[in-house]
């Protein structure tokens, strides 16, 4: 019997995450970014048609339009958190070192260079590559070109190190990749390359290293 | 030598470590692990394949044990 991660036992009323019900939900995200296309997006036409005098407020309209969608791929960015520099006195800096040598000994070595590169663990999954940082993670679904962002965190975490944060939720990812995704709450898909003009510099690599391992899961 | 470890705030804690012939800290290991789960912890023991398995028996074969927190969508 394939294991359970209890977490997602405990909510019996939420339909279990599969690689059918993620296709679903990124053509359900699909269909509400052209609706905002098409509602911002025709009137300002329209607009345009009737008279081209009023292209200032068509262009309000359309950047209206467009800010929508880049901020809806902002939140998925932001929601995943990666791991950065250790704050406060010696005792957290000493934690967090630890943490981080845990974490490092969890990952492999390629994960592990990445880790320290960008701040974010690789795992590679069924249903894709991941990416877990701190308070969510990112799955880049096989072919390279779709990403689900997912907000989830330890119950109580506010005295762990960011380190100890990222192994929790990596460790409930093996666990049980369907049950973690669905714990998880979502806040975005969408294209790869949206999530990638909203990602820190520094986390880039990252999804770029996770798409090409996505572009393998391909049958 | 295999371990028992827990996620804190001190990034991890070695609560125990026991070897197969080792009766005594294998007890030992066994009675750490039933109290972090009395406590609400959950177990994870980490698999040759890099995946990890919920376990809530101490595996006694198992290189690295991990104790972790539940989670919850943000």
């Amino acid at each position: 019997m394939e294991a359970v991660l209890a977490e997602a036992a405990a909510m019996p009323w939420r339909r279990r995450t599969s690689d059918r019900t993620l296709r679903k939900e990124g053509r359900i995200w699909t269909l509400w970014s052209v609706g905002i296309v098409v509602t911002f997006g025709v009137p300002a036409a329209l607009l345009l048609w009737i008279e081209p005098l009023a292209f200032p407020v068509s262009a309000i309209f359309l950047g209206h339009g467009i800010a929508v969608l880049h901020l809806q791929a902002r939140r998925g960015a932001r929601g995943v958190k990666p791991v950065g520099e250790a704050l406060g006195g010696p005792a957290s800096r000493r934690a967090e070192r630890t943490a981080l040598g845990l974490l490092g000994d969890l990952l492999g070595h390629e994960p592990r260079t990445l880790l320290e590169d960008t701040g974010l663990a690789l795992q590679r999954g069924r249903l894709g590559a991941w990416l877990v940082g701190q308070e969510g993670a990112i799955l880049v679904r096989p072919g390279g070109r779709r990403v689900h962002c997912f907000c989830v965190r330890v119950g109580e975490a506010n005295d762990l190190p960011a380190g100890d944060r990222v192994a929790h939720l990596l460790l409930a990812l093996r666990e049980d990749e369907e049950g973690f995704a669905t714990v998880a709450n979502r806040n975005f898909s969408g294209a790869t390359s949206r999530l990638r003009r909203q990602l820190p510099a520094r986390a880039r690599p990252a999804l770029a290293r996770a798409g090409s391992i996505a572009r393998g899961l391909v049958d | 030598m295999a371990r028992l470890v827990r996620l804190d705030r001190t990034g991890h804690t070695e609560l125990a470590s026991w070897t197969a012939g080792d009766e005594a800290s294998q007890r030992e290991a066994m009675e750490a692990f039933r109290r972090e789960l009395d406590e609400g912890m959950l177990a994870s023991a980490t698999l040759a394949d890099g995946s990890a398995e919920v376990v809530r028996e101490l595996p006694l074969d198992a290189d690295l044990v991990v104790l972790r927190r539940p989670i919850a969508g943000g």
